[in-house]
């Protein structure tokens, strides 16, 4: 079973947080690689929060094929953050020659463009990226969007956090939400894509469990959309009906939940909106997932939101402070990074709760 | 002593031999009076009484009971004399050295027969099992204690981007209209005539259909096949569990429009029958022995063999049909009844869903796929043995046909033909299900379930004679009296009651609460040939 979290505070907060979160959580657990995804940055990469910022792990040659790949398609680059890794003897790390986060202005072109339209350029951009890096076997490219950074390495997370100097809070890399997972696939081959959390246009998210409706989910993602590739993980499923209902049919944030875990028909009757909640079930039944699940996920503007398949087969706790928030696996986790919070206060949804997270750190509870 | 001529048809010739005890036999006749075939006689012989002393030996006339040999009167292997024997002192055996096939045709006539394809042999569902189960990556589901939701889409369903939605208070609602569609029990008691069957026999499946569905609240539906429905129950509340069939024929349907001002209630759908499983290109058949007076009442027809055209008449193309059938059908209910389409499978069948996925009235709500293991009630023995497709690879291809376009379920893909011949339809629906279809039909397994004997071994396959001998196929009103209605409608009842506890058996281990259509990852097959097919993973 997966642990996973996310934190969101007014200020901005350093990954050695996350790792605190996530830590208490190893027990029983493979400890097998360590991935974060940082949106609403501060630190170094305060100053550039509207410039897309490309996350990506590769080899020599890929770092040659990004360089030419970015300036042939006019993006300027802005800043640079390069960290400095710690080696040490022992360490257990598969880590990757070359590591860019980089800012980058928009082609000139671009200059004037609606957001709407950058958000399916930087789309496409990392999608060519990625098959560039895939055909050439020379890395891996997580985000390429504003205000977002990921990090995934294969290997122990404590190991993975000295190498990258996590633990240590030099005040260089900062946000003030952090979605984070400590393990690599262990159903399938270990392939740092199929590591969660998983980014698009803005969406990231992790989940807990097991989709027993994989299958028939991708299926069906497959058609949809453009951006809805790889399936490493039946964890894609749940971020790819994320961004399907919320970005493509833009239907209220509510409706994700209705979408994966439908009501059965008797009790659709009598709701306000019963009759929508019918034809949403009908058309969209190859999106419904099964199996244990809980979902952690962060939206465009830093909300977070989580729930859990219909019978709440994983755990998941929220609790917080006035200046903090945080969802994740295990109260163990949660009593590491916030042991002064009220915990009378701390919230255990059930099967059919959706918990929101607002950016103003109200947390919202919704029945489906 | 007569000529024996090569020609000569004896009871060695037909398929099956009476075997016969005389020692037990206490004479009572009662096989007599039960062999609906006149398979049966009753004579006395000539035997030896004993080898006498002088020169004439001493004979004595035996009564016997002994087996026609008459080719009209050939025993069928249904079984009823040892049945009512009370000493079972008789009983049919198969006779593997039969030369009926060669006889039948003597009229110059094709042969006719009822049931289903007595030649194919195996199954393919049969060299599938449910090979992922949940062990320890995820909990399985507790079949008796966690809830399950099996229900199956019956009409067109919209892509979630045409669907007229729109947000209003942070609620969606409802902006246009769309398609009927009606959520069921994904098996549908399918199309067997009002002609077809005896009417005890029809109305037991009409009254398990009402008892599962306001006792047990499983949303079962029936089909009435080709042939109208009695008057009483087109305009009761009871017909929002029918679907009407139309067919070539037409057969019931002035009776049907002319009671549409008086219906109570919509119908639970339309089909409109194209073709069917057991004998594709060819239309429906009911013989003139069977057109009995109620038949020909409901139907308007007189006393002759009804004949339905192997095509609709008048139509030369699919979106023909789809313009004029589906949407004349869609208009006579004002568009709030959906109106599905009945195939045989076919080497065609992707084609056919192709265009009824892509039709832009958006107006099919469902492709009825019936394979080559359907039965009939009359068809010509050359179209039963030798035309028709096998249904689990059509469902699988129309299915991945449709994802391709990412428009599963839109269509929604119901299978039928063949579904419960080993008598266990859940796992034969649970693998369809799993490798692209909504819901099944099932058929013969209902008449079975009635006491019918009929199989695909060749035994009994009467029913286009009148002559049912268990008052299932026939209109013959003694015949008719041995089916007992309610024991009938009991059977079926307490099977699908069966079935629906099966089913959850089947979906709990891949920890499923709701039905897997397409999850094909579920299945394995143990022969590589079909799992390459159907896409599935190879097992050993």
């Amino acid at each position: 079973m997966c642990r996973i979290g996310a934190i969101k505070s007014k200020a901005p907060v350093h990954p050695s947080q996350a790792l605190r979160l996530m830590m208490p959580q190893q027990e029983g657990h493979d400890n097998s690689g360590f991935a974060m995804v940082m949106q609403d940055l501060g630190g170094l990469f305060a100053p550039y929060p509207d410039l897309p910022l490309l996350s990506l792990a590769c080899t020599q040659k890929g770092t040659q094929l990004v360089e030419d790949y970015m300036e042939a398609r006019n993006f300027h680059r802005v800043f640079e953050w390069v960290p400095k890794p710690k080696r040490r003897t022992g360490q257990d790390i598969k880590a990757m020659p070359h590591y860019i986060f980089r800012c980058y202005d928009y082609p000139e072109q671009y200059a004037k463009a609606a957001w709407e339209e950058k958000q399916e350029l930087l789309l496409d951009a990392r999608l060519e990226l990625r098959s560039l890096l895939e055909q050439q076997q020379a890395g891996y490219v997580y985000s390429f969007w504003p205000n977002v950074l990921t990090l995934k390495e294969i290997g122990k997370p404590h190991d993975i956090a000295d190498y990258f100097r996590l633990w240590e809070d030099n005040g260089e890399l900062q946000a003030k939400n952090i979605v984070v997972q400590c393990r690599q696939n262990t159903n399938y081959e270990v392939v740092r894509y199929a590591a969660h959390p998983f980014f698009l246009q803005g969406y990231t998210l992790c989940a807990n469990g097991e989709n027993t409706f994989f299958t028939r989910n991708r299926d069906f993602q497959r058609s949809l959309h453009r951006g809805y590739i790889g399936f490493e993980s039946d964890s894609q499923n749940f971020l790819y009906t994320l961004h399907y209902v919320l970005h493509v049919l833009k239907w209220p944030v509510q409706y994700y939940k209705h979408v994966i875990t439908p009501l059965p028909a008797a009790e659709m009757e009598g709701r306000k909106d019963g009759d929508a909640l019918r034809l949403i079930r009908q058309s969209l039944a190859h999106l419904e997932i099964n199996g244990p699940n809980t979902v952690i996920a962060m939206l465009p503007d830093g909300s977070l939101l989580s729930c859990c398949d219909g019978k709440k087969l994983r755990p998941v706790v929220i609790g917080g402070d006035a200046a903090t928030k945080v969802i994740t696996s295990e109260v163990c986790g949660l009593n590491a990074v916030l042991p002064r919070r009220k915990t009378e206060e701390d919230v255990y949804p059930h099967e059919r709760e959706v918990v929101i997270i607002t950016p103003d750190l109200e947390v919202q509870r919704w029945l489906q | 002593m007569a000529p024996v001529m090569a020609q000569d048809v004896t009871v060695n010739d037909l398929p099956w031999l009476l075997e016969y005890s005389p020692e037990r036999c206490q004479m009572c006749g009662k096989c007599l009076a039960v062999c609906t075939f006149q398979a049966i006689e009753a004579a006395t012989e000539r035997r030896l009484a004993s080898p006498g002393g002088g020169n004439a030996p001493a004979y004595r006339l035996a009564p016997v009971i002994r087996q026609s040999g008459k080719l009209a009167e050939a025993c069928v292997g249904c079984g009823m004399c040892a049945k009512v024997c009370p000493n079972r002192a008789i009983r049919p055996v198969r006779n593997p050295d039969s030369r009926s096939e060669l006889l039948v045709r003597s009229g110059g006539l094709p042969a006719k027969r009822g049931g289903r394809n007595n030649l194919l042999k195996g199954r393919t569902l049969d060299e599938i099992v449910v090979g992922r189960i949940s062990q320890m990556t995820d909990p399985a589901l507790d079949s008796e204690r966690h809830t399950f939701d099996i229900r199956a889409p019956f009409g067109r369903v919209l892509g979630a981007g045409a669907l007229p939605l729109a947000a209003e208070g942070g609620l969606l609602q409802v902006t246009g209209k769309t398609p009927p569609v009606r959520w069921i029990y994904p098996v549908i008691f399918g199309d067997m005539s009002v002609g077809a069957l005896s009417p005890r026999a029809w109305e037991a499946i009409c009254l398990a259909t009402a008892y599962l569905n306001e006792v047990h609240h499983l949303p079962v539906r029936m089909c009435t096949g080709e042939g109208g429905l009695p008057p009483g129950l087109l305009r009761s509340e009871h017909l929002q569990y029918m679907i009407l069939q139309i067919a070539s024929g037409h057969f019931g349907w002035n009776r049907i429009i002319a009671a549409m001002p008086e219906m109570q209630t919509d119908p639970a759908g339309i089909l409109i029958k194209i073709g069917q499983g057991a004998k594709p290109g060819d239309g429906g058949l009911l013989p003139a022995v069977k057109v009995a007076e109620h038949i020909r009442a409901i139907r308007g027809v007189p006393k002759a063999d009804l004949l339905s055209p192997p095509n609709h008449q008048g139509l030369y193309s699919i979106e023909e049909s789809v313009q004029k059938m589906h949407l004349s059908m869609g208009a006579a209910f004002g568009f709030r009844v959906p109106v599905a389409i009945k195939c045989a499978a076919s080497s065609t069948s992707v084609s056919v869903y192709n265009n009824l996925l892509r039709d832009p009235y958006q107006i099919c709500g469902g492709f009825f796929l019936d394979g080559i293991q359907g039965g009939t009630g009359a068809a010509n023995t050359v179209s039963l043995e030798h035309t028709g497709h096998p249904l689990v690879s059509k469902v699988r291809e129309c299915y991945l046909a449709a994802v391709n376009q990412g428009r599963q379920g839109q269509v929604p893909l119901w299978a039928g033909g063949g579904i419960g011949m080993t008598g266990q339809a859940a796992a034969d629906a649970f693998k369809l299900i799993c490798l692209g279809a909504n819901g099944v039909f099932i058929a013969k397994l209902l008449i079975q379930l009635c006491g019918c004997v009929g199989n695909e071994n060749g035994r009994c396959n009467a029913c286009h004679t009148g002559r049912c001998p268990v008052g299932i196929c026939t209109q013959d009103p003694r015949l008719i009296r041995r089916l007992d209605v309610d024991k009938a409608a009991q059977n079926i009842v307490d099977y699908m009651l069966a079935f629906d506890s099966e089913l959850r058996k089947l979906m709990a281990p891949v920890g499923n609460s709701s039905l897997p259509v397409g999850r094909s990852d579920a299945l394995v097959s143990v022969d590589k040939a079909v799992a390459d097919a159907l896409a599935i993973a190879y097992a050993c």
